[in-house]
């Protein structure tokens, strides 16, 4: 729909024991927030590998949120912590990458803090609509314009 | 009449050269090789020209071995002229296998890198900041060169690949195995990389002192720190990419006291290779604190070059994506 009006498309990675049961209770509790996300339950946020948020990245999201339990609340004990670290390198590296690091965001968010879930999400939406859109895919498609025959046989994925 | 032998095409894009002293690292073997195949196409070791390899009919050739990463428009004509000729197309080597070290001029523009090369650099001389141009008149005669490309592809983004045989360089036992396989009644199924799909950890000698939880607190590089011959290099610190590398190599760094770089790019699960070794090592930081976790990721100075250093344009992003705009008229 190229002449839509962009809105951004946010993938979240929710974690199964925290973040995602406060989604469950925004939702119960009829918060309301911005419909930009689209939610991924998994586990822990420790499943959280940094290959699903480039992933997104390059198939067209504009910005990843991360939500998981609050240290020492980890139904798995460490996976925040482990989630936590890999952050910390994966923002240098989409950085070195050219990516605004503030697209992908990790937020600790307890099962029954709804309310929060709702702030943050709206603060996400708001933050990269004030960044605008990423772009990949057709970044991608605008760089392989200088090939002579237009159609690589082979993207994204190795095999 | 005797059986026609199957035709051998070897070419060399974007690389080193080190790819085409791999293929003479068979040593006697490659006498035994140049029996048993009809060498149609060499550039760098014989005097066979383009032209020869226009003649031949399509998919005359059995096999081709390109190696490099695609960077220019002639590697570009000349990959596809060498997929139209051939049966079976391989990227030999890392970069044609990944885009490997001529790939990291993906975090740079071509004007970038056209400045630093032939203004800028600290070794370069050139007052009228001439560059190459791809088309000069001089008289009645127009000389054309090459046009570089905004971005550096492996072999696969540009044409379509048979198969993969990784390393930097590959060895010669991965080279002759490979030949040898395709040679063979039931080739490999299509698109496999001719290594064995495992870890590196799996060939190292060095494996049973891997320690099951690994905890680091700084990484040591290999030039400023004496490293134990016997202990695994991650268990002293050392940023070792072998966990997240294909094996094939017989962990030749690993032996000969130096940690694997990781140039035979990863196993077939992974879709990319930075960000898998990123997610195993620093998962296994010690400290809890963003300060203290800062500290001991500043010990990586260079995280692009460590975590991509094969592999940039074939990773999931290709590269630095802000660059200055590619689509140039074409």
């Amino acid at each position: 729909m190229p002449d839509a009006v962009w809105e951004p498309r946010i993938v979240a990675f929710f974690c199964n024991w925290c973040t995602y049961t406060a989604a469950d209770l925004a939702g119960v509790s009829r918060l309301q927030y911005a419909p930009n996300v689209r939610v991924i339950r998994l586990m822990c946020s420790g499943r959280v590998d940094p290959q699903f948020i480039l992933e997104a990245l390059a198939k067209g999201a504009d910005g990843v949120l991360i939500g998981g339990c609050h240290f020492g609340d980890c139904h798995y004990v460490e996976g925040n912590y482990k989630t936590f670290r890999r952050m910390r390198m994966l923002n240098r590296l989409l950085l070195a990458l050219g990516i605004e690091p503030e697209r992908v965001r990790l937020e600790w968010i307890a099962a029954s803090e709804g309310d929060k879930l709702r702030h943050v999400v709206n603060e996400m939406v708001d933050r990269i609509r004030a960044l605008g859109p990423l772009n990949l895919p057709e970044r991608f498609q605008s760089w392989n314009r200088e090939l002579s025959h237009q159609t690589p046989p082979c993207e994204g994925v190795l095999g | 009449m005797p059986m026609p032998k199957p035709k051998l095409a070897i070419y060399w894009c974007a690389s080193c050269g080190g790819c085409e002293e791999a293929v003479v690292d068979l040593a006697e073997e490659i006498v035994e090789l140049l029996q048993s195949v009809d060498l149609v196409f060499w550039p760098c070791a014989t005097d066979l020209k383009r032209a020869d390899l226009e003649h031949l009919p399509d998919q005359a050739i059995f096999v081709s071995l390109i190696n490099g990463a695609i960077r220019t428009t002639e590697q570009e004509e000349m990959a596809h002229l060498l997929r139209q000729k051939s049966r079976f197309l391989i990227a030999y080597g890392a970069c044609a296998h990944l885009g490997g070290i001529p790939g990291l001029a993906n975090q740079f523009s071509r004007e970038e890198i056209l400045r630093y090369y032939f203004e800028t650099g600290p070794s370069t001389v050139n007052p009228e900041k001439a560059q190459p141009q791809p088309s000069y008149t001089c008289g009645h005669h127009t000389l054309t060169l090459p046009d570089l490309h905004y971005k550096v592809r492996a072999l696969d983004q540009v044409v379509s690949v048979d198969y993969y045989i990784p390393g930097c360089p590959p060895t010669p036992t991965l080279t002759r195995n490979a030949l040898k396989a395709l040679l063979a009644e039931n080739p490999p199924p299509p698109g496999s990389v001719l290594a064995p799909d495992v870890a590196l950890c799996d060939q190292c000698p060095r494996k049973a002192t891997k320690p099951l939880q690994l905890s680091f607190t700084r990484f040591q590089r290999p030039h400023l720190a004496p490293i134990d011959p016997q202990q695994c290099l991650l268990a002293q610190g050392f940023l070792c990419l072998g966990p997240a590398t294909r094996a094939g190599c017989e962990a030749l760094c690993p032996r000969g006291n130096m940690p694997c770089s990781g140039c035979f790019g990863p196993t077939s699960r992974v879709r990319d290779p930075g960000a898998k070794i990123l997610s195993s090592l620093c998962a296994n930081l010690a400290p809890k604190t963003a300060e203290e976790i800062d500290a001991v990721l500043d010990t990586i100075p260079d995280p692009i070059g460590t975590f991509y250093r094969y592999s940039l344009p074939r990773s999931l992003l290709r590269g630095k994506v802000n660059t200055s705009p590619t689509n140039h008229a074409s």
